[in-house]
């Protein structure tokens, strides 16, 4: 008798130990499966891909048209307005185009994750319940996860080159090792997107939470994450948004590469670590209610 | 006897306290078209879904084609295909795309899914289709397009749940066509339904639940047979008179049921039974002389009719 109705465990009573006979039905699925045990995450991702195709053009201008607006709007426009009245290294000892280009990078992840780690998830659950129908083929409810880390992963990064090649033409990179920036926006994307994902796979229903959750969480923290100015200058008791702030810790980082802050080596580890960290949680507790919701 | 594809014994699904499926064993043979019969929250479609390995039993053990789903889970469902009772068609794609990126899942290279993904369109009558969105299409041209993406990875077993409830005569009639063609070939079909006509033109053989519980076992006709009369006559009274002549029916047929509608006459010849009741001087408003179906077996069993 199967046991555990958890459905963790996977191995069945009557584990006989030996394999089904070679030629029978059962060890044909076993062979058909093996493809789809390995590469199952990808064929996910392979069915966003073509999803995005649909919404191509959206996801084109957002990563063409805003590196252009805000570089030309903040780190041009405001810029003129900071240098000119505060000096030309005043905010973080560098131009201010300099100082806000890489939180703008960041927050562009930031924009990326949660249009990708937000609907398709309500989409896939159920408004258009597609996870079902992959859960009804060989992939298992972990590959949808990863499929879609991985999908959102491709974007983020296209999104980031082509945000960091503008700043390059913007002259917003000092530094060069400032290309780093990149991956260091990738991790701070998906760092705070697989947690958002999670949260977002919890939801059977959409009674506004992920709009509260633009509002409430999203906005202040592209606000208050020592993005436009340094964190030191809010009062201490309004200091931790930035500390818990995904993209706090990855504009830091960033800016070690793009222009060289200073900060002990202490922290900029510390800044990858709670990245990995939230990444890693994230994606862990998105699998396990995925695979929670779909069994039924 | 070849080696059955499903073998059910026993099997048991609760949640929380409620037993949806509570002990259930049949046995399905390769090529066989097997039928659950029952109403709606009888346990049809959870039996189903651990048919379908996507749903860990509570009790009871499951085998299908030899593998048990709890360990075999992928390795099942690389081998079934499944047309669920409420359509998951990714409205996000095209009609032909559906196939093309479900084909994927099961590791098929793109050119074999291509292929085939044309073989089913022609097979679902929706070539013209092919490039619609989804949206866009009626509710038995989807219901076709989810069967054509079930046949995706050329599967042994066909699980269909309620596949035509919803759609209209026509609709219905032409997919049980293309149901049929499937079952010549030689696909095994795992199918439930609440609707006995459907069952009769579909099963080779039937298992009628109620309650989560197996009711009976066989061949449409065999349950027929068993459990009814050959024909059954139909009369109506009006809704105010019906129980009241219920009485003065008493000895006629071999037996009666008293429906809120209509009463049932169980009889080896309904038109004599007709004869005696207008000679014992009642006149039904409306007359109907049938033959037995598996809705009779069905209340015979429970009680209850099928569609309430």
């Amino acid at each position: 008798m199967s046991t555990d109705p958890t459905g963790t465990d996977q191995r069945g009573p009557l584990r006989i130990g030996t394999a089904p006979p070679p030629g029978s039905p059962g060890d044909r699925a076993i062979r058909a499966t093996r493809r789809t045990r390995r590469w199952g995450s990808w064929y996910v991702a392979e069915h966003r891909f073509r999803v995005m195709r649909s919404y191509a053009q959206t996801v084109t201008v957002t990563a063409i048209g805003n590196p252009i607006i805000y570089l030309y709007a903040l780190g041009v426009g405001l810029a003129t307005l900071v240098d000119a009245n505060l000096g030309a290294d005043a905010v973080g000892g560098v131009s201010y185009l300099a100082f806000v280009a890489p939180a703008l990078l960041g927050s562009a992840a930031i924009a990326v994750a949660s249009e990708e780690f937000t609907y398709p998830i309500m989409l896939g659950f159920k408004w258009n319940p597609v996870f079902y129908g992959m859960n009804a083929s060989p992939i298992q409810p972990g590959q949808i996860i990863n499929g879609i880390v991985i999908s959102v992963a491709v974007r983020m990064v296209l999104t980031c080159g082509i945000f960091y090649g503008f700043m390059l033409l913007f002259g917003a990179v000092p530094s060069p090792t400032g290309f780093l920036a990149v991956f260091v926006a990738l991790l701070t994307g998906l760092g705070f997107g697989a947690v958002l994902m999670a949260y977002t796979a919890t939801l059977t229903e959409d009674t506004g939470q992920l709009a509260m959750v633009m509002r409430f969480v999203i906005l202040p923290m592209t606000l208050f994450s020592g993005t436009f100015f340094p964190l030191d200058l809010l009062p201490v008791w309004l200091q931790w948004i930035g500390w818990i702030s995904p993209l706090w810790h990855g504009t830091e980082l960033a800016r070690v590469f793009t222009y060289g802050l200073s900060e002990p080596l202490w922290l900029s580890a510390l800044h990858v670590l709670y990245l990995a960290v939230l990444l890693a949680l994230g994606w862990v507790w998105a699998r396990r209610i995925t695979a929670r919701r779909l069994n039924k | 006897m070849p080696e059955p594809v499903i073998v059910a014994q026993n099997l048991v699904k609760k949640y929380k306290d409620f037993a949806a499926v509570d002990g259930i064993s049949f046995e399905v043979a390769p090529g066989e078209s097997f039928g659950l019969l029952g109403p709606n929250g009888a346990g049809k479609s959870t039996t189903m879904r651990m048919v379908g390995g996507v749903s860990t039993r509570t009790g009871g053990d499951l085998r299908i084609l030899g593998l048990d789903p709890n360990r075999y889970g992928p390795e099942i469902r690389s081998r079934l295909g499944v047309v669920p009772q409420a359509d998951n068609l990714d409205t996000e794609l095209r009609v032909r795309e559906n196939l093309l990126v479900y084909g994927r899942y099961f590791g098929l290279p793109r050119a074999q899914v291509a292929r085939r993904a044309d073989e089913l369109l022609a097979f679902a009558q929706l070539e013209d289709k092919a490039k619609s969105k989804v949206d866009a299409l009626s509710g038995g041209m989807k219901r076709r397009l989810t069967i054509a993406r079930a046949l995706i990875n050329d599967p042994s077993i066909l699980l269909l749940d309620e596949p035509t409830t919803g759609l209209d005569p026509q609709a219905r009639h032409i997919l049980w066509d293309r149901l049929f063609r499937l079952k010549e070939q030689g696909t095994t079909l795992l199918l439930t339904t609440h609707y006995m006509d459907e069952a009769e033109q579909l099963c080779d053989r039937l298992v009628v639940i109620d309650k989560g519980v197996i009711m009976a076992e066989g061949a449409p006709a065999e349950l027929i047979r068993t459990y009814s009369s050959r024909e059954v006559l139909e009369v109506r009274f009006g809704s105010e008179l019906n129980a009241d002549v219920a009485g003065r029916l008493k000895g006629m047929g071999d037996r009666i049921e008293v429906l809120p509608d209509r009463i049932l006459i169980y009889s080896e010849n309904g038109e004599s039974e007709l004869v005696r009741i207008v000679d014992a001087g009642l006149t039904p408003i409306t007359s109907l002389v049938r033959r037995s179906s598996l809705e009779d077996v069905f209340l015979r069993l429970t009680g209850r009719t099928l569609i309430e």
